[in-house]
């Protein structure tokens, strides 16, 4: 087995699981794809570890600590996408923005910036 | 790593079954990001991470297959099911499952991807190995664990106990915080 099967295997599904990062909107979708992500992850610890023939096992075992705690993040992931749901009737993620920049700070800051870049000048 | 490396064509009788697997699972992980409903691409993921056990097969990690196919096709899925359903997602196609920076996402992947790919092709061109049998055995890979890996076994069960009370805490109503 050429191990540049499996890495490129990996490459391709932690592109695939950006993708969905970037583009879904709904969060467990996007949970989903965090999923997809970790799955890369796990087909390289494996193959490296058949390459290299760990006497510790290190990949697959690793590959098991992963499993688990993507399992432990999903579940809370989901916890917490419930907690949202209960208190806004939706889990979209373009619609949670209490904790961004408010829109019109952007062009406060850019009017500021000119006078100090002209006072420099 | 041995001399009598061979060429990457013709594939042997296991790559080509690893290659098919791998097709199946990149290819429903793309519907999974791409198709326009939930539960679809719930059950899509199904299919890929079936797919990944088979590959964790022909790479001769018995165990870690099992355990694939028990924790994410068993239980993470049912519990993604469980979070689409709770959260009341619209059951029949919806329109609106994609933001607004898809294009943006298109870039930053297929940018990801010429990266890793490239970088892998050209580091591991040659790196060859012969699949042995028996090295991701259920005995050898529960001897490593509970020999050598026996500490972040045990931290492992801590944190997935701390887990197991985060998510109680959270999704129980009546034990929130002090408003």
């Amino acid at each position: 087995m050429h191990v540049v099967y499996p890495a490129v295997l990996a490459a391709l599904l932690f592109s695939i699981g950006v993708y969905g990062v970037l583009a879904r909107r709904n969060t467990i979708l996007v949970l989903m794809s965090v999923e997809l992500m970790l799955n890369a992850v796990n087909v390289n610890l494996v193959a490296f570890d058949v390459w290299l023939r760990d006497r510790l096992h290190g990949g697959q075992v690793l590959t098991l600590f992963v499993i688990v705690i993507a399992a432990a993040e999903l579940g809370l992931g989901l916890a917490i996408v419930l907690a949202v749901f209960r208190n806004r009737r939706t889990v979209e993620i373009d619609h949670v923005r209490d904790l961004s920049e408010p829109a019109d700070a952007e062009p406060e800051a850019a009017a500021d910036a000119v006078p100090v870049r002209d006072g420099a000048l | 790593m041995t001399s009598a490396v061979p060429g990457l064509w013709p594939p042997t009788a296991q790559e080509v079954v690893f290659l098919l697997l791998g097709v199946m699972a990149a290819g429903t992980a793309l519907l999974v990001v791409t198709t326009r409903q939930i539960v679809h691409a719930a059950l899509w993921l199904v299919v890929s991470f079936g797919a990944l056990a088979g590959c964790y097969l022909v790479l001769t990690a018995e165990f870690v297959a099992w355990v694939q196919v028990l924790i994410y096709v068993g239980a993470v899925v049912v519990l993604l099911l469980f979070g689409i359903m709770l959260t009341r997602a619209p059951i029949g196609p919806s329109t609106d499952l994609n933001s607004g920076n898809r294009v943006a996402a298109l870039v930053v992947s297929v940018a990801t991807a010429a990266v890793l790919v490239t970088t892998v092709i050209e580091g591991f061109r040659t790196a060859y190995t012969p699949l042995e049998p028996g090295g991701g055995a259920a005995s050898s890979l529960g001897a490593s664990i509970f020999r050598d890996w026996v500490l972040p076994f045990e931290a492992l069960s801590v944190l997935l106990l701390a887990a197991l009370i985060g998510a109680i805490v959270l999704s129980r109503t009546d034990i929130g915080g002090k408003d």
